[in-house]
């Protein structure tokens, strides 16, 4: 997993509430290799059934080319739990994800793969949105070890992360490796459970 | 000793290692695997590691499964099948694959198989695994990270989620089922009202369901954006559960009854939240939009953004409408269907297609009709009272189990443009297919819309 530490880069605003992994990418991309899915990135939104570039569509507009940074409405990531929602948007470029709720599966694959999910306030959400609106190619900076983001206007927001997944991600390391450092717990709480359950 | 919630109770009981920081080492009791499970086999390969308990997994290939008769002609899906069974057997993790009876969507095969036991953890790569609390299981959907850290480690690194209570209390009217109680349930409190919640839903008019019923409901906690949802464990699921081939047998069965009795919430237990509906306002629902939350009572009518104050969700009900070519204060009965697909992990068991067939007896489908049973088993049994009969002289497909139609990604989608009435749980934008309009609804509320070639109300039809 890559670390995830700072990061000051063009953020691009999502006012549709609810957008679904479905629509993050189409299940027809799911079950091919991780490369193959990269123009699967919401693509029914990027591109037309003829394959041609909808241009009205945000994340096709030249200015916010190269974002890195999505500002989104409540409940981003909704829906299917797969992961290759998070893993699209890695390998288009995207690294953090601010809303002011998200799908709980979604938010903990974005742990799990180095993306940086910031829970803000609505309006403070909404008003970051609107920024980046008015002046499209506008920048947020995001610090994970202060656990802070400066919107376009200057204004700095303090965001709230378990320590666990902080730390996690500061390293760039997935939990596989600490948890089997608890083998024994493990094998101490299968024992008990053979006694208490004997029929599993 | 402080009153405490059922999920209060399972939780406690699976905490292998506390840390100081709110996070938990929690222990899986079961694993589910499909055939989308396999990026957590190639991940231990990678890692060298091998998967910590084969006994506690149980595999069924659903999502690239063709619901058509015969094998997967796909070569990607093929592939994707044949590996599946590759992995599940040099893991030695019992499989119901193709061809045995016992094979289906996993979150219908765990239950019937008694794989999902009350006061269990579970787990599976897919989103729907909500499903299992019907039977008083703490169980919730991962993605396949997560699937790789459980095959390793059997545990997962979990926050506490909160607790909620939603209460369904009183009797529910004739033609009104499980679906129309969980797409009640969404509308009012929304796709994100359960965010970062436990759903225990409560209630008589939840413990007067079946076990089936009950599945319904749980199964689309996640569209109301909950962790899981759970009911108690009562006869209902104890009968449920008695003589199924995994459910413990012998003396194990009175020490589990024992067990799975005592896992209820205490009389006095709190919840973070609590939510009350009263089952006599519940009618036959349908959705008109592109979220679940996006449902109304068979007699409404398309709503007007321009009625809506809010702005976000204004924009969103014209994106909505524009995508489902729906025009405001239009009847929900004058819509004409296209296509009806009764199935999924949401309403594809026996109850749901008795439901079904007992609307569509005697009549004739307007529109291809679909039925896709959750499993084999299911299949056969219906076969067996005569159910597949009654959809076929009404011009229904009678399909082979699997996710088909719900998830868009074995080959079965519909048309763009195309309107369908689906019993699965899904209508988001592209769900079925690009540019296909999904309206979730019961099955009962599904058959009628094939018999009459437009959404319908059920009770005028079996009145």
């Amino acid at each position: 997993m890559v670390p995830f530490t700072s990061l000051s880069a063009v953020a691009v605003p999502l006012d549709q509430p609810n957008i679904d992994t479905d629509q993050i990418i189409p299940a027809r991309y799911l079950g091919r290799p991780r490369a193959a899915q990269v123009d699967a990135m919401f693509h029914d939104l990027r591109f037309n059934p003829d394959g041609s570039s909808r241009g009205e569509f945000i994340l096709n507009k030249p200015a916010f080319a190269g974002a890195k940074i999505v500002v989104a409405a409540r409940n981003f990531g909704c829906g299917s739990s797969r992961e290759n929602a998070v893993t699209v948007m890695l390998d288009n470029g995207f690294r953090a994800f601010i809303a002011p709720s998200f799908g709980d599966i979604f938010f903990n694959n974005c742990l799990q793969n180095g993306a940086l999910p910031v829970k803000l306030d609505e309006a403070r959400v909404a008003a970051i949105r609107q920024m980046l609106h008015q002046s499209p190619s506008r920048t947020i900076s995001i610090d994970l070890a202060t656990q802070s983001v400066t919107g376009p206007d200057g204004q700095t927001d303090r965001f709230d992360i378990d320590p666990f997944r902080k730390d996690c991600l500061l390293k760039g390391v997935d939990d596989v490796d600490l948890t089997l450092t608890y083998r024994n717990e493990i094998e101490r709480f299968e024992a008990a459970q053979r006694q208490e359950l004997p029929w599993l | 000793m402080l009153a405490q919630s059922m999920f209060e109770k399972i939780w406690r009981r699976h905490v292998v290692v506390d840390r100081d920081d709110g996070y938990a080492l929690i222990y899986i009791d079961r694993h589910l695997m499909h055939d989308g499970s396999g990026a957590g086999f190639a991940r231990l390969r990678e890692r060298g590691l091998p998967l910590r308990r084969s006994d506690r997994a149980a595999a069924t290939p659903d999502h690239y499964v063709p619901s058509r008769a015969g094998p997967q002609t796909d070569p990607h899906f093929a592939q994707t099948l044949e590996q599946m069974r590759r992995n599940t057997a040099a893991a030695h993790v019992t499989m119901f694959g193709l061809g045995d009876i016992r094979q289906g969507i996993a979150h219908v095969v765990g239950p019937e198989q008694g794989l999902t036991q009350p006061g269990l953890t579970l787990v599976c790569g897919d989103s729907h695994t909500s499903t299992h609390g019907a039977l008083g299981a703490l169980a919730f959907g991962i993605g396949s990270s997560e699937v790789f850290h459980v095959m390793a480690t059997q545990c997962l690194w979990q926050r506490k989620p909160k607790a909620m209570r939603i209460s369904v209390e009183g009797s529910l009217a004739s033609g009104v089922t499980a679906k129309d109680v969980i797409l009640a349930i969404i509308a009012k409190i929304g796709a994100a009202g359960a965010v970062g919640h436990v759903v225990e839903y409560a209630g008589s008019a939840i413990r007067s369901l079946s076990i089936e019923g009950r599945l319904t409901v749980c199964n689309m906690s996640i569209e109301a954006g909950a962790r899981a949802g759970m009911i108690a464990p009562d006869d209902t699921t104890i009968a449920y559960l008695q003589g199924r081939p995994f459910a413990p047998a012998g003396e194990n069965w009175d020490k589990a009854v024992a067990f799975w009795r005592s896992l209820r919430s205490d009389e006095e237990a709190t919840f973070d939240r609590e939510v009350t509906l009263k089952a006599e306002d519940i009618a036959p629902m349908v959705t008109w939009g592109t979220s679940p939350e996006d449902a109304l009572p068979i007699t409404g009518r398309i709503p007007d953004p321009a009625s809506e104050s809010d702005t976000l969700r204004k924009e969103a009900m014209r994106r909505a409408l524009d995508y489902m070519g729906l025009v405001p204060g239009t009847p929900l009965q004058e819509l004409a269907v296209d296509h009806v697909f009764i199935g999924s992990c949401t309403n594809s068991r026996i109850e749901d297609l008795r439901a079904a067939a007992s609307v569509v007896k005697g009549r004739k489908a307007r529109v291809s009709s679909w039925v896709v049973a959750g499993s084999g088993l299911i299949k056969q049994q219906a076969e067996a009272e005569g159910i597949n009969k009654i959809f076929q002289d009404a011009g229904f497909e009678w399909r082979e189990p699997g996710c088909s139609m719900c998830v868009g990604m074995n080959g079965d989608i519909g048309q763009p443009g195309q309107r369908i009435a689906s019993t699965s749980n899904r209508n988001f934008v592209g769900r079925q297919g690009r540019g296909v309009r999904t309206h979730l609804m019961s099955p009962a509320m599904a058959a009628a819309a094939a018999i009459c070639g437009h959404f319908s109300d059920v009770r005028r039809l079996t009145a």
